[in-house]
């Protein structure tokens, strides 16, 4: 096994703790490599404090992302668990070719999927195989515009949104209901899209981080990530009018 | 969406990620920008779509419970002994 000559050295790295003051979490999101290097060598040598380090850094965004695939919490868990097992299992082979996070997010994602595949098999509506013409859904229903035979204005709006923050009150738009709304639209989402909008929006990952790890063009990554975001939009749209009205 | 003339409500729905990835042509984003300039339908839409971002970006900071970790770092130790 690959760490059979660890000797009880003194900690390897000693991380700063990530704290929400000003620009540090930034500051890390934007640098990932800064120690990142320091790190996997500390956990090719076995090191604890890199592990729990890695652990620490990566575990949270793990969990959201397991948890856009698995609906169980236990399950997701789960899923990080055996993560970092085939992480343990293949770091001494790692090459670093790929940053650390897309290699790990690759491991994540391939177990994720596989679990939640095992548990759709009792859920109906997810599995429902790759809805018939998914590319070619629209991002708004159409008969929320004129029809083409529109004498003035084919195919400009006839029912337009209206601006969110002047008849919401803050707390609805930002508060629990809107995020569970969230939440589920996005477990509703097709399988690449919702891993697309998983680590774009709600990790915040750069679109090439994106594509490197899950494997798709810039453009295909777009048209997953805009059908993903108008399908969250909408089930937003339903939830905020549904407050007007009541 | 290679249609030349004014582009239509409908057309524009479906650019907006593109327009906000800096994806569209010189082109295509004058006649994305022409049109929103003037369409109070659109703007709503492309400031619901910014909010929808942003507050999914939003999604609950959860995090590994404490027990998940220390089986982690358990893991970790027994696989160094083996």
């Amino acid at each position: 096994m690959s760490f059979s000559s660890v000797s009880p050295r003194g900690r390897f790295v000693t991380l700063p703790p990530v704290t929400e003051v000003d620009g540090v979490s930034d500051f890390l999101s934007q640098a990932p490599g800064v120690d990142e290097k320091e790190l996997l060598a500390g956990l090719q040598r076995g090191d604890e404090a890199a592990f729990a380090a890695l652990v620490d850094r990566y575990a949270g965004p793990m969990l959201r992302v397991a948890s856009t695939y698995v609906r169980d919490r236990a399950v997701a868990e789960e899923v990080v668990q055996e993560t970092w097992i085939g992480v343990l299992r293949g770091i001494e082979g790692f090459e670093g070719r790929s940053s650390l996070k897309t290699w790990l997010f690759r491991i994540l994602t391939n177990r994720a999927k596989t679990r939640s595949a095992q548990e759709n098999r009792s859920v109906p509506f997810s599995a429902l195989p790759g809805s018939a013409g998914e590319l070619d859904e629209p991002a708004v229903d159409a008969d929320r515009f004129f029809g083409a035979g529109h004498p003035e204005r084919p195919g400009w709006w006839a029912l337009p949104p209206s601006p969110w923050q002047d008849s919401s009150p803050e707390q609805r738009l930002f508060g629990r209901e809107a995020r569970v709304a969230i939440a589920e639209a996005i477990s509703a989402l097709p399988e690449r899209q919702r891993e697309v909008i998983a680590l774009r929006d709600v990790e915040g990952w750069s679109s090439s981080e994106v594509c490197e790890t899950l494997n798709l063009s810039a453009a295909n990554q777009r048209l997953l990530l805009h059908r993903a975001r108008s399908k969250v939009r909408s089930r937003l749209e339903r939830l905020l009018t549904q407050g007007i009205s009541a | 969406m290679t249609g030349s003339g004014v582009l239509t409500c409908k057309e524009l729905v479906e650019l907006i990620t593109d327009y906000l990835e800096g994806a569209l042509e010189p082109r295509e984003r004058a006649r994305f920008e022409e049109h929103i300039d003037t369409c109070d339908g659109c703007i709503a839409y492309l400031d619901q779509f910014r909010q929808t971002i942003r507050m999914t970006g939003a999604l609950s900071e959860e995090s590994l419970s404490p027990q998940a970790r220390k089986d982690l770092l358990e893991t970790f130790r027994f696989w160094q002994r083996n």
